[in-house]
């Protein structure tokens, strides 16, 4: 059974519809992009996937030992933040919370969990320090740390490597890959399409009417990849190539309708 | 020197001045905890909103002659805050501009109310005294000193107990949301608590006011201290201390309680901008 199986979903605010037909499942192991134009309902899949707001048809069903709120967040960054004095332990520590239950404070057992995540995403050293003075690929380890903390089976990063130099970007993805790597589920809003049918074992494209959702070996062959190909040029088609011929992993899944 | 002493010690006999200092310093402390949250979450203004509104409710209570008015504006001010922080963020119309339009307007409904059903003589002796708390700090009751004391132990108890959820809350409402905190829940918590000390300080700073004790002590804190923990004690020493040495001048001196205590706030704010600057250098 899948961790995550969305089926016939319909989003939408107040009754307005957004896309409709999505059709996905995350499994443990998998790394899912999610990738459409702006508008096209990327950041209300994600709230809808997270019990911010209900779909407004279809079900998404959990399963395979994932508890409803054990889905490890990793949000843009808000105003709020960019000027919040907190310490990095601080932050990090804040992910366990869900672990406490109704104690008011934490035990032994989160402030471990909180160091053994800082040690393991190399901001351990960074502990005392503040929050907004960190660079942005700091900022994004510590928010991960933080969102490893609440779970270690599936991740949502949503847009990660906004703002990140590519340099930063390219650790941010490396970082991404290992955790993947060593078995926690990857669901990844992105803008970088490039990292998406690189790193991605599945993609979806959210669109209006018709959402694609497959292996990336059966994305690179779609008339969504093709689309977005027009849009960027030559670089990207040479990319393509490459890419193709590197992989040869079994198809799943199937384009929706 | 000691002629200053002398005069403390010869004010400290009336039970008045020992009453508002108890009671101040009480409310600074608690304003100062919630201000550390509320300019986080660029609530700033919900302290200034909340009190004109309370300013409003009193007017109207006058109206009805309620012996108590604190049983009307009390509740008609937790409501507005709970609308005001409940649905901050997706309205119509949206969370600063919502709160200027409340504020403002109950200001000007207040002030009309009380012209039109005054049953005082001395219209703007009253309005002046409500907006910047004048005299009411030193006509305190034993029982509303009591009072004082219970919600000020009560805010300061629900805030230690409900910390670390109320830090989650401040910096990430939506990761806080998607791990399953009650993030509504405790936003609501918020907005009660500050309806309760924003229509306690309209004793002490009248309703004009606030907003500084709410907001200064916290400023302040986040100019020197880089930790969320350190800034939220560290203001609640600066608003204790400012609440403290205002009153004890504005006692020394005569000058209105209220100004003086937010002079204080004033005074210590830009030491503290100044010392954060040298330490980051």
């Amino acid at each position: 059974m899948a961790y995550i199986a969305c089926e016939n979903l319909t989003l939408g605010y107040n009754g307005n519809v957004i896309a409709k037909h999505i059709q996905f499942e995350v499994n443990k192991g998998n790394y899912l992009c999610i990738v459409g134009e702006n508008g096209a309902g990327k950041s209300t899949l994600i709230k809808t996937l997270l019990h911010l707001m209900e779909p407004l048809g279809g079900k998404i069903t959990i399963g395979d030992g994932l508890k409803p709120y054990e889905i490890g967040y990793l949000p843009q960054q808000t105003v709020v933040q960019k000027d919040f004095p907190a310490s990095v332990w601080e932050i990090v520590l804040s992910g366990t919370l869900p672990k406490c239950g109704v104690r008011p404070f934490f035990g032994k057992a989160q402030k471990q969990l909180a160091e053994e995540h800082m040690k393991s995403m190399a901001v351990w050293e960074l502990r005392k320090q503040c929050y907004r003075n960190l660079s942005g690929g700091q900022q994004q380890r510590v928010l991960l740390a933080r969102a490893l903390c609440a779970t270690t089976k599936v991740l949502l990063l949503d847009e990660p490597v906004t703002g990140l130099d590519p340099k930063m970007a390219a650790e941010f993805y490396r970082i991404i890959q290992q955790l993947n790597a060593d078995g926690i589920a990857v669901i990844m809003i992105s803008h970088d399409i490039q990292a998406a049918v690189r790193y991605a074992s599945h993609i979806l494209h959210v669109e209006r009417e018709a959402s694609f959702y497959g292996s990336k070996e059966k994305y690179l062959r779609s008339s969504e990849w093709k689309g977005f190909q027009y849009a960027g040029g030559e670089v990207e088609r040479k990319e393509l190539s490459t890419i193709d011929s590197t992989s040869a992993k079994a198809d799943r899944g199937d384009k929706n309708e | 020197m000691n002629n200053i002493i002398l005069k403390l010690q010869f004010y400290m006999d009336y039970p008045f001045v020992r009453y508002a200092l108890i009671v101040g310093t009480l409310i600074a402390l608690c304003s100062s905890l919630l201000g550390v949250t509320l300019v986080l979450k660029r609530f700033s203004f919900i302290g200034d909103g909340l009190s004109h509104v309370a300013f409003g409710a009193m007017a109207v209570a006058t109206i009805f002659k309620l012996a108590n008015d604190t049983i009307f504006v009390m509740p008609v001010t937790i409501a507005t805050a709970v609308l005001l922080l409940r649905t901050g963020q997706n309205t119509k119309i949206k969370g600063d501009a919502a709160i200027a339009m409340l504020s403002v307007g109950s200001l000007a409904i207040g002030y009309l109310i009380m012209n039109l059903f005054s049953t005082s003589a001395n219209i703007s002796g009253d309005v002046c005294s409500t907006l910047f708390g004048s005299t009411s700090i030193l006509t305190l009751t034993k029982g509303e000193v009591w009072i004082c004391v219970i919600m000020s132990i009560l805010v300061v108890a629900l805030f230690c107990f409900f910390y670390n959820k109320i830090f989650t809350v401040t910096f990430d409402e939506g990761f806080a949301k998607a791990t399953g905190t009650n993030a509504d829940g405790y936003n609501l918590l918020i907005a009660v608590v500050t309806a309760v000390i924003i229509v306690l300080a309209m004793n002490l700073v009248g309703s004009l006011l606030i907003s500084a004790l709410v907001i200064f002590p916290a400023l302040s804190a986040m100019r020197i201290i880089q930790n969320f923990k350190g800034v939220v004690i560290c203001s609640a020493v600066i608003s204790v201390g400012c609440a403290a040495v205002g009153m004890l001048i504005s006692i020394l001196f005569s000058t209105p309680v209220g100004s003086t205590i937010v002079a204080a706030d004033i005074v210590v704010f830009f030491g503290s901008c100044a010392i954060g600057k040298i330490v980051r250098r």
